[in-house]
């Protein structure tokens, strides 16, 4: 069950979007689909929702084959794209019931699923869609992916442009779904976003560069990393990236993310470079990966 | 220089009917500094930075940007600030070289001028090969720094970027903050927008929006240290969450 996926492929044109692509995803869990724009997610999800067929490859969502069993999958996944795709001039009332309607169910049935959600946009329920929020919009696609129950929800960028504050609540309500026995497939380019997910694929230009825990992901990172810091951001990253030895040098926040070539050296040496560069306030201390330097190490391979 | 006031900001305000959209903001940004305009979706963001660039004007209070008034002269604003934004940038259906040229001629440059701008940023950014190129077939990251620099072909005093990283790969995101470094390191202005709050900590201050005011403007150390958090990401959650 869950989801399995073995050596798809598909190219638009020239252009190879998913290349030989092979995971599997557990029943029960939540599973990250981590990659920046045009790494291939979307039309991964369209392979998996039947809206387009694989070049080559084969697939099953719930136990049914993605070319055989279509009417069976579209009966038993939710899928919310990454537009927002509910009708605009129907009522965030109206649609729910329209896609209740559609899959043989009613709102009542089902209602105990998505109360936590849709109770936050039930005070606008007689509102057109196309004059919600955002994030009210966002509410109410996931309210209507889920009022036939499914088996399987697949969730393409639904936090995308979205701020921190609203990013975290809707994570909060995929746990709380996931604990309701809901598969879970949900992309992101968030990075921070993949420590929440139980399993996750990395993947860039149409290619997986790693299935794993996030855990196991970040413990794979073959350097330590250094945090480093000085008065001046922009002459310290000019100076590290100059610097002979360096292996990689990234911005992070407040400071910059460094690794060296050689397994083993001093730090001395380095802060002395920097000071030589006429750097102030220079620190440095050995950090913890995350997984963007993971992905970013494993990207550049 | 740093000590120049660039952007001087005061009680701006914006109603759309009964509703304050941006309510009384107060800020002033320096030449050369790195200002992040952070603040949850339909904080009022977008709204008051349109008045900032000039193409929506204020209910009340003053804004001058790169010294000219948002009331008065705020053809004078677009002619001496760049915008980028993740949603539009460049044509998709022109060439790289296509893109440059109409800019150039947009901002007024003569055709002497754009051709050495064009080779510049050609030769800068690595685009030799795909000069005659659509721009739609280029990878989003190579867009977004073509972008920024088309933004900033004019040498304006300001440059606005409303979030340019949204959805870029972490190595171009990285590299494209490189570009805003140097840029602000050479006397431009930078006033960003962003989601990413990793970036937040980039800026030399922060603002942050909430239901339409300014809620905090501080340094990213600052404000940490202020919400007594490790993070902007923290700090962030604990504004907006109240």
């Amino acid at each position: 069950m869950g989801i399995n996926i073995k050596n798809i492929s598909k190219s638009y044109g020239d252009l190879k979007a998913v290349d030989a692509i092979s995971f599997d995803v557990k029943d029960g869990e939540l599973f990250g689909l981590i990659g920046p724009d045009g790494a291939g997610k979307t039309t991964i999800f369209r392979i998996l929702t039947t809206l387009l067929i694989a070049d080559e490859g084969e697939a099953t969502v719930a136990g049914y084959d993605v070319l055989k069993d279509y009417i069976d999958i579209r009966n038993h996944v939710g899928y919310m794209p990454g537009r927002f795709s509910l009708y605009q001039d129907l009522t965030v009332e109206e649609n729910l019931e329209f896609f209740a309607t559609i899959f043989n169910t009613t709102i009542k049935e089902n209602y105990d699923l998505i109360k936590d959600i849709y109770i936050q946009i039930e005070p606008f329920k007689d509102r057109r869609a196309g004059k919600l929020s955002g994030g009210m919009k966002q509410k109410l696609a996931l309210s209507c992916a889920l009022i036939h129950k499914p088996k399987v929800l697949f969730l393409d960028e639904p936090t995308t442009g979205v701020d921190p504050v609203s990013r975290k609540e809707f994570w909060e309500m995929l746990k709380r779904l996931q604990q309701k026995g809901i598969t879970i497939l949900v992309s992101t380019p968030y990075m921070d976003e993949a420590a929440l997910c139980d399993r996750i694929a990395l993947i860039q230009d149409g290619k997986i560069l790693k299935v794993n825990t996030p855990k196991e992901i970040v413990k794979g990172y073959p350097k330590k990393i250094y945090d480093i810091s000085a008065g001046d951001m922009y002459e310290l990253i000019l100076s590290l990236n100059e610097y002979e030895h360096n292996y990689s040098v990234y911005p992070f926040g407040e400071f910059v993310h460094y690794t060296d070539k050689r397994n083993d050296f001093n730090l001395k040496e380095l802060v002395n470079y920097l000071e030589h560069r006429n750097l102030k306030d220079i620190t440095i201390q050995e950090t913890q990966t995350t997984i963007e330097d993971a992905f970013m190490e494993l990207a550049k391979e | 220089m740093k000590n120049k006031t660039i952007i001087h900001v005061e009680n701006l305000t914006k109603m759309f009917g009964d509703f304050t959209a941006v309510n009384a903001i107060s800020f002033e940004v320096k030449k050369g500094e790195i200002f992040g305009f952070l603040g949850a979706n339909g904080a009022g963001k977008t709204t008051a930075m349109k008045m900032l660039i000039g193409i929506s004007t204020p209910t009340s209070g003053t804004a001058q940007v790169a010294d000219f008034d948002v009331y008065t002269n705020p053809d004078g604003i677009k002619k001496n600030i760049g915008y980028m934004s993740q949603k539009f940038a460049l044509y998709d259906d022109l060439t790289v070289k296509e893109n440059i040229t109409f800019y150039g001629g947009i901002y007024g440059l003569s055709p002497r001028q754009i051709k050495e701008k064009r080779c510049q940023l050609v030769d800068e950014l690595g685009l030799e090969d795909v000069v005659n190129e659509l721009v739609i077939s280029l990878p989003l990251g190579w867009k977004q720094k073509l972008a920024f620099s088309v933004a900033l072909l004019h040498n304006p005093k300001i440059i606005f970027l409303d979030e340019p990283t949204g959805g870029v790969d972490p190595i171009t995101r990285r590299q494209f903050w490189e570009m805003i470094y140097k840029t602000a390191h050479n006397g431009t202005t930078v006033f960003v927008t962003t989601h990413y709050m990793d970036e937040a900590e980039y800026c030399d201050r922060v603002s942050i929006m909430v239901d339409g005011k300014i809620e905090a403007l501080d340094t990213p150390q600052k404000l940490k240290q202020q919400f007594e958090v490790d993070s902007m990401n923290d700090v962030f959650l604990k504004l907006a969450r109240g």
